[in-house]
């Protein structure tokens, strides 16, 4: 894994279309540190990933990579730069087997073969499954697939959206603890979530979202369920 | 001649026919499945392979070579005319279903058009690379049309290795599923879109340069590889690859086969009449996925 200074959002107002979603938020994730990003339903947080990603229209603002402008280059070539997606729905190429998906991932910055056995060794369970499609693993595998897909970059960035979502606690348990690994490691994770306990237990610093707009960042430090913050922002 | 050998022979066309036409429709399909564009200038890319056989033959006096240099410069020529089209034209659009089929009606009138203006409306014959007539206990058969069945037997066997076994056929089926996903694991979509386009058309080049060398080159012969096309990605099913060629096989047997015992026009009737009925009671065809 490449090591790295961190990722900064400066002022990113971004959209789809004609349409402004974001509106100058700025952001820093920044190794060996979660980020966790939470907010109502479209307050922005999955088009602030995407636009990571470089797949909205930027208005204006920068997204650095270290010294890398990664706003001004194509979306496909923002992950060759090692920032791994781990898109809300998964969105797994779905006919494909579990190892093409894979190889998919690999591909994208030239990993090979003991890149492929230390993400399997993470999850085990993908081994006996390397045949099957995408698509028929249960929804927990297809989360595992999902991350293990992303994890073939080894990324120095990790851009996790709700990767927990619609999961049994054991699964959640393994997500968690393989972020909490990831974390260990020196990745600079990006975690879109909106489990009150879950974003206690493993983040850094959290940032609030409301209406496109980043709204405070706090220290997840001190930080209790019924904190103002959760109440003000997602109403728990 | 009696009934068995009469069939024998009109199976031996629709071969013919039907490899012709899988290539053709494996083009049209891997365009469809890839990139969701119909291609409706898909013919006049099967026309321009067959004018350009016989503009390579033109260049080449001995007729095995010439045939040999228009496999290779056809295809390759019409495959990146193809590519600038997706680049100039499909991208421009954002491959909008709608846009994209108004855009490839506009391009087939300009390549029948200027297939007219500089080839002329006459059809002109390319000669065989070689002369071999094998002869049954009954009648006696081309060897050429048996090396078209050959030829695309092989190529369309070598598009199979190359979508099922190769890095290029992953990543095309990668963006087949979800091209947004597919550049967020550095995959060059566009890239890949004017690959698939090109590839596409470079395969109906290939289809006609086959079989130029039996029905001819000519400004409008486009027409009936589009229809047919359509028909066999429709009973098929929209991208894939399986059911193009079982379709291709039933399509162009039938046609074959009718041609031979009735005339043509009723074996076209048939074709579009089983069009009808696949869409009536599987509408996704043989071998596609439920939308």
């Amino acid at each position: 894994m490449q090591r790295i200074e961190g990722l900064r959002i400066e002022g990113l107002t971004a959209g789809y279309g004609a349409t402004t979603i974001l509106r100058d938020v700025s952001l820093m994730a920044e190794p060996g540190r979660v980020t966790c990003v939470m907010g109502r339903n479209g307050a922005g947080k999955t088009t602030l990933l995407r636009s990571i990603m470089g797949q909205t229209a930027r208005r204006t603002g920068r997204i650095l990579l270290d010294e890398i402008a990664l706003q001004d280059l194509p979306a496909h070539e923002v992950p060759r730069h090692g920032i791994g997606y781990v898109p809300q729905g998964r969105r797994l190429f779905g006919p494909l087997s579990v190892a093409e998906n894979l190889e998919i991932g690999l591909m994208t910055r030239g990993k090979g073969a003991s890149t492929r056995e230390a993400v399997l060794d993470l999850f085990p369970r993908l081994r006996d499954r390397l045949t099957q499609a995408a698509g028929t693993l249960s929804g927990g595998e297809q989360q595992m697939l999902a991350l293990a897909r992303a994890l073939c970059l080894e990324p120095s960035v990790l851009l996790l959206d709700e990767p927990t979502e619609g999961l049994q606690p054991s699964m959640i348990q393994l997500i968690r603890d393989s972020i909490t690994r990831l974390k260990a490691q020196g990745v600079a994770i990006i975690l879109v979530e909106q489990r009150v306990e879950a974003v206690l237990s493993i983040a850094d610093s959290v940032a609030f979202m409301a209406q496109g707009q980043v709204a405070e960042v706090v220290p997840a430090m001190g930080l209790t369920p019924g904190a103002e913050p959760f109440r003000r922002y997602i109403g728990v | 001649m009696g009934t068995g050998p009469l069939l024998l022979l009109a199976s031996l066309e629709g071969l013919v026919m039907a490899a012709v036409l899988a290539l053709a429709a494996v083009g049209l399909s891997l365009t469809f499945g890839v990139m969701r564009v119909v291609n409706v200038a898909h013919g006049e890319f099967y026309m321009l392979g067959a004018v350009l056989a016989w503009a390579v033959a033109q260049f080449v006096p001995s007729a095995p070579m010439g045939f040999v240099a228009a496999l290779i410069f056809a295809p390759l020529a019409v495959g990146a005319l193809a590519w600038l089209t997706d680049t100039a034209l499909l991208k421009r659009l954002n491959y909008n279903p709608e846009s994209t089929i108004v855009a490839t009606i506009g391009l087939s009138y300009l390549l029948q058009q200027g297939a007219l203006s500089f080839f002329g409306p006459d059809a002109r014959a390319v000669q065989a690379p070689f002369e071999l007539r094998l002869q049954f206990p009954w009648f006696g058969y081309s060897g050429y049309k048996l090396f078209v069945i050959a030829a695309a037997l092989a190529v369309l066997a070598a598009v199979w290795w190359i979508l099922s076994r190769s890095r290029a056929g992953l990543v095309m089926r990668a963006t087949q599923v979800d091209r947004n996903t597919a550049r967020a694991f550095g995959i060059n979509v566009d890239r890949v879109y004017a690959g698939t386009f090109a590839l596409g058309a470079g395969l109906a080049a290939l289809a006609a340069v086959l079989i130029v060398p039996i029905s001819q080159a000519h400004y409008l012969m486009g027409h009936d590889p589009l229809l047919l096309s359509f028909i066999v990605v429709i009973i098929g099913g929209l991208g894939s690859l399986r059911g193009t060629l079982i379709a291709a096989l039933i399509i162009g047997l039938s046609d074959g086969i009718l041609s031979m015992l009735y005339p043509p026009t009723l074996a076209k009737i048939l074709a579009t009449l089983v069009v009808a009925l696949v869409l009536v009671f599987r509408p996704q065809g043989l071998f596609g996925a439920k939308a």
